[in-house]
């Protein structure tokens, strides 16, 4: 299968890390990459501003990115639902109503597509640490996604899963929230993040960087030891270079 | 009134930097979790009962002046008088006016928050009469001279020993940290107050248009009492509050009980059917219910956000709502507090001066999980920013927001800008600068890569 990777901005220019190695799984897969290049931000930040009007406009440039692309792949539950569920919201009785579904039906969010869409649950990983999954909020209850990246975790050799009371509590980072009202923001990371660190895990993996950008940014502010990993960066331990 | 927003967010700062009452709240909802989960392990399907509680809600509210006019007609023809009132002040109007024409002096309540979104208590001590409320929360919220916490409880944030201090301050008694105890003394103080009262005001649950009958769900009596010993039963209620049938209850009364307080149902659920009929022995001898519209037949007339008339008031979005465990409910500034209060506040109070409240979410989407009705609510929080930034735009955002499109609109000018902003980072960190600075006051930012995701795409084997 050709997929196109759907790679978020702040990805691409502050954590490509995680774009390399969601590359690295998919290529073990057997499958084609392709990164289209026109591709930068899905408007999110505007669409969750209010401005309707300007996100409308990086909406539609994104269906012109993904045309023909067989299917659509991003590490991110975030910019995926914002794919999945709300350009055909925003898009609604437009000239782009129709292809925002279709778009929306052949992207995927990375942990959806391994298990959802592949069957794949075994990638072949490595990792004798021990990890807390944190459920970003729009992976959780926009994707409703909760199984398919903990089924990936526990088929990776070593890991051990820990699992917290506050693992479906949001992080707080909510985009330009998390700057527009920060000290709710901190104070909802507070939470997450201490719990998290109560774990005593080594890693708390997501399948959002964004959300780990919050959480990451909090812990190492705060001297906690446990580190932030994206879940694909988990799935290509001990992969292949 | 310009500087709700302001207050909004000097409160927020101030609740939010109290870490041990925020611990203490968190505690007071976990316990809340527990029983909340054993309860609706009991359904059968909970989230099929979330169906059936939402379509019956739904029924009603989209034949909202049908179901309304067989409620009117049911309810009237077992006795009682309906007034219906537009907004706040009709309503304060209508039930002053009854009150003077019972020539009443004393007034008793029981818990409404329909009476604190119309600040009834107000109102009626400026014209010379005594209110009490019976509820103990609320009763406690009166001595300390506060608006409610939370909708459902209304002193959630009290510790037991600032209680009992009120209580020595306000009624001379002795101290006490036993809750039994605190309870006798609000229950003594209360009992006498019911006798003395000429007029009793309540809220309504529910409105049953198939019997006529007004629904009252409790836990401590209270409002029974507020209901039959004073002479004269005043309810006041929001017009959305009917629905179209009585076997309707069957669901929505554990469900309210369920997810509002991790009940299997509410201790006390009466209907009441009218005044006292000849040869009948206790019941108020006049029953009049206050019918208050309140912007709610604009959210009616809202296709979107519609549904937020389902809403029976029982407090789950506040109890799952991280925005709320950690400001709190008086940082809103509401009378509904949480993310019901969000959405709705906006219509009652206009969207200008309350929209801050729909931007102060990170849009989790809990609430919306749990609400017994299937309310959509945090995507109504979407739908308010977009319509506050129709009506009233700020520069700011438009500003900010143009501008990101400008970049993102041209990759190569988004590479480009980047690259800069990856490159200038660390002398970024040190200005002053708009959303940035506010993220580096808490929290870190990861070194910023050498290259890009793009940049080593294309200088890999794959470019």
């Amino acid at each position: 299968m050709r997929i196109s990777l759907f790679i978020p901005c702040f990805v691409d220019q502050l954590a490509p890390q995680v774009g390399l190695a969601t590359v690295r799984v998919l290529k073990k897969l057997g499958h084609d990459t392709e990164f289209r290049s026109e591709q930068t931000c899905c408007g999110q930040p505007s669409f969750n501003s209010g401005q309707w009007e300007v996100a409308r406009e990086g909406a539609i440039r994104t269906l012109k990115v993904f045309r023909g692309a067989e299917v659509v792949v991003g590490p991110s539950g975030s910019c995926v639902a914002m794919i999945k569920k709300f350009y055909p919201e925003l898009l609604k009785d437009t000239p782009h109503a129709a292809e925002a579904k279709e778009l929306a039906q052949r992207t995927f969010e990375f942990s959806e597509f391994l298990v959802n869409k592949l069957g794949v649950t075994d990638i072949g990983a490595k990792l004798s640490k021990k990890v807390t999954y944190h459920d970003g909020c729009h992976a959780l209850r926009e994707l409703r996604l909760k199984e398919e990246p903990r089924q990936l975790l526990r088929a990776v050799r070593g890991l051990e899963l820990i699992e917290t009371d506050e693992s479906e509590s949001c992080c707080g980072f909510g985009g330009l929230f998390s700057v527009k009202f920060p000290m709710i923001s901190t104070a909802m990371v507070q939470v997450k993040g201490g719990a998290l660190a109560r774990t005593g895990a080594d890693y708390v993996v997501s399948s959002d960087p964004s959300c780990l950008l919050q959480i990451g940014g909090w812990l190492t502010r705060e001297g906690k030891p446990i580190r932030p990993m994206h879940i694909a960066e988990v799935l290509a331990e001990g992969l292949p270079q | 009134m310009s500087n709700a927003k302001d207050i909004f967010l000097k409160e927020a700062t101030t609740s939010t930097a109290d870490g041990p009452q925020r611990i203490f709240i968190n505690k007071a909802l976990g316990g809340y979790y527990t029983n909340r989960d054993i309860q609706k392990a009991r359904y059968r399907d909970w989230e099929r009962a979330r169906d059936v509680a939402s379509l019956a809600k739904w029924t009603a509210v989209n034949d909202l002046a049908n179901t309304l006019e067989a409620f009117v007609a049911k309810f009237e023809s077992n006795g009682g008088k309906v007034h219906w009132a537009r907004d706040a002040e009709e309503a304060r109007q209508i039930i002053l006016q009854l009150i003077a024409k019972a020539k009443a002096k004393a007034v008793v309540k029981s818990k409404c928050m329909t009476t604190e979104e119309i600040h009834l208590n107000d109102a009626l001590e400026k014209a010379g009469y005594s209110v009490v409320e019976s509820d103990l929360g609320e009763f406690i919220q009166q001595l300390r001279g506060e608006a409610p916490y939370h909708f459902v409880f209304p002193c959630m944030h009290v510790k037991r020993e600032e209680i009992s201090a009120l209580f020595t301050k306000h009624l001379g008694t002795a101290a006490t940290n036993s809750p039994e105890e605190l309870t006798m003394i609000a229950r003594r103080h209360l009992r006498q107050l019911y006798v003395d009262a000429d007029v009793g005001i309540t809220g309504a649950n529910f409105l049953v248009a198939e019997t006529g009958q007004i629904s009252i769900t409790e836990n401590e009596g209270n409002a029974r009492l507020t209901a039959a010993l004073p002479r004269i039963h005043i309810a006041l209620s929001g017009i959305e509050k009917v629905v179209k049938k009585l076997d309707d209850l069957s669901v929505l009364l554990p469900m309210l009980a369920t997810a509002g307080a991790g009940q299997p149902m509410t201790c006390y659920n009466t209907l009441y059917s009218g005044p006292r009929k000849p040869g009948e022995c206790d019941g108020p001898e006049e029953f009049h219910l206050v019918l208050l519209d309140n912007a709610r037949t604009q959210i009616l007339a809202d296709p979107e956000q519609r549904d937020s008339l389902h809403c029976i008031r029982c407090g789950a979005c506040l109890n799952v709502c991280p925005i709320f465990k950690n400001i709190g409910g008086l940082a809103y500034g509401t009378t509904y507090q949480g993310p019901i209060g969000s959405v709705i506040t906006p219509h009652l109070r206009g969207l200008k001066q309350w929209n801050h409240l729909s931007a102060a979410s990170s849009l989790c989407g809990a609430c919306t999980d749990a609400c017994p009705v299937r309310i959509d609510l945090h995507h109504h929080l979407l739908q308010n920013r977009r319509n506050a930034n129709q009506t009233s735009p700020t520069w700011f955002d438009r500003l900010f927001h143009r501008g990101f499109n400008f970049v993102i609109s041209r990759p190569r000018l988004f590479a480009f800008g980047g690259r800069v902003f990856r490159f200038t980072l660390p002398l970024l960190k040190k200005i002053p600068l708009p959303y940035l600075s506010a993220w580096l006051k808490t929290r870190d930012l990861p070194p910023a890569p050498a290259q890009s995701f793009r940049q080593q795409w294309k200088e890999s084997s794959h470019g």
